[in-house]
């Protein structure tokens, strides 16, 4: 069973270069969305194994988005992982006191969204 | 009586038969004295050769081991040496892992910035692009791009991040920082990036000029990088070698573009009209 990976994101560079990391990985698919909204539609129609979410978006932030899929019963044991420009510690903090269970910040490193997925999708 | 004892030849015999007797005796007594020691000899040589050994047993003994402390020795330096080797040589595929890994990642982001870039031909969408990238693959928080108006030869601004596009006053063709970029097309960076205090348009950390061959069609100028980004890499340069090249060129196919669906629609609304 491949692992199952939501990324949402308003930026197609960043989506695809996230992608592009991701699929290093054997046996992951991922789903793409482009804002909070658009990423919980796609998470209550599916299951998946991790989210990876950008702060900065349209209709609905990643901050907002967090502490709505936590809200929800269902969807607690996610791993979410939070992608920022901020490198600032409260900013990160905020992220990870609302939920999240890790971040990446800008600019990313394909290597390092890796290592972090694998992190948390708990693959050696 | 006792001579004639002597004479008698029985009592000769006895007599003969008793020295032979006691020769035998006393040869017996030294044969078993003899025994004795040899037993004792053979005793002391057995507990000689329990303890030590003899000198020359012993020599051959502490021979054979120094031979085979050396042969020891030998072997252990081999091992070391081919120990070294192989250490030497993960030493280097560990190098040259990093190495891989590294510009494999810097191939994804190059790989990346291109596709977007000529993903789309539609202006907004390229300028748009354009900003993810100095955003998310160099890192940049204050910048502005600016095209060249061949007509003033002026720079002013199509888009900004950071700052708010009025900010960014109009640049003439060598003037500034700005304007020599755009008149010799080379890059220019800041010896050294210092703490941002006030944006001064101005005063520029980097300047990538947007050059089709060696036309230049505008300018990249960044004033502040993402805080938790101290200074260029590597990768960037080579993203501002790419921004330089296929930015210019995605901007300028999305203008002709642009332009050639306004021409095209203006044509067809006359011949529609010339038609009815």
């Amino acid at each position: 069973m491949p692992y199952k990976v939501l990324v949402i994101d308003d930026s197609p560079t960043m989506r695809q270069l996230i992608v592009f990391a991701l699929k290093r990985i054997k046996d992951v698919e991922v789903v793409e969305a482009s804002d909070g909204v658009d990423g919980y539609k796609k998470l209550t129609s599916g299951k998946f194994d991790l989210m990876l979410v950008d702060i900065n978006m349209p209709l609905m932030d990643g901050l907002k988005l967090v502490s709505i899929v936590r809200e929800n019963p269902e969807y607690k044991g996610i791993p979410i992982v939070i992608i920022t420009t901020e490198g600032g510690e409260e900013d990160k903090n905020k992220a990870l006191s609302l939920g999240a269970n890790a971040y990446i910040t800008k600019p990313i490193q394909p290597n390092h969204v890796l290592s972090v997925t694998k992190d948390m999708l708990k693959i050696g | 009586m006792v001579e004639e004892n002597k004479e008698n030849p029985l009592f000769a015999r006895a007599e003969d038969f008793l020295q032979l007797f006691n020769k035998g005796a006393e040869f017996t007594r030294e044969l078993l004295k003899e025994n004795e020691r040899l037993r004792f000899k053979l005793v002391r040589l057995e507990e000689m050769t329990k303890k030590s050994g003899t000198p020359e047993a012993k020599d051959v003994y502490t021979e054979g081991l120094e031979k085979r402390i050396v042969d020891l020795e030998r072997e252990l330096e081999q091992l070391i040496k081919s120990y070294r080797e192989v250490e030497e040589e993960n030493k280097d595929f560990a190098n040259r892992y990093v190495e891989i890994e590294l510009e494999n990642n810097n191939l994804a982001n190059l790989y990346v910035a291109s596709f977007q870039l000529h993903s789309t031909l539609d202006f907004k969408e390229v300028l748009q692009v354009i900003l993810e990238i100095v955003i998310n693959l160099i890192g940049a928080e204050i910048f502005a791009v600016l095209l060249l108006d061949e007509k003033d030869n002026e720079l002013s601004a199509v888009v900004t991040e950071g700052i708010d596009r009025e900010e960014m006053p109009t640049i003439k063709i060598g003037e500034g920082v700005i304007g020599s970029v755009a008149k010799s097309g080379e890059n220019y960076f800041v010896e050294e990036i210092v703490d941002f205090e006030e944006f001064n348009p101005a005063e520029p950390i980097a300047c990538i000029p947007l050059k089709i061959k060696e036309h230049v069609i505008g300018v990249i100028a960044i004033y502040k990088l993402l805080s938790q980004k101290q200074k260029f890499t590597e990768l960037d340069y080579e993203l501002f070698t790419l921004l330089a090249g296929h930015a210019a060129t995605a901007i300028f196919s999305s203008k002709i573009y642009s332009e050639s669906e306004r021409k095209l629609s203006t044509f067809q609304g006359f011949i529609e009209l010339l038609t009815k």
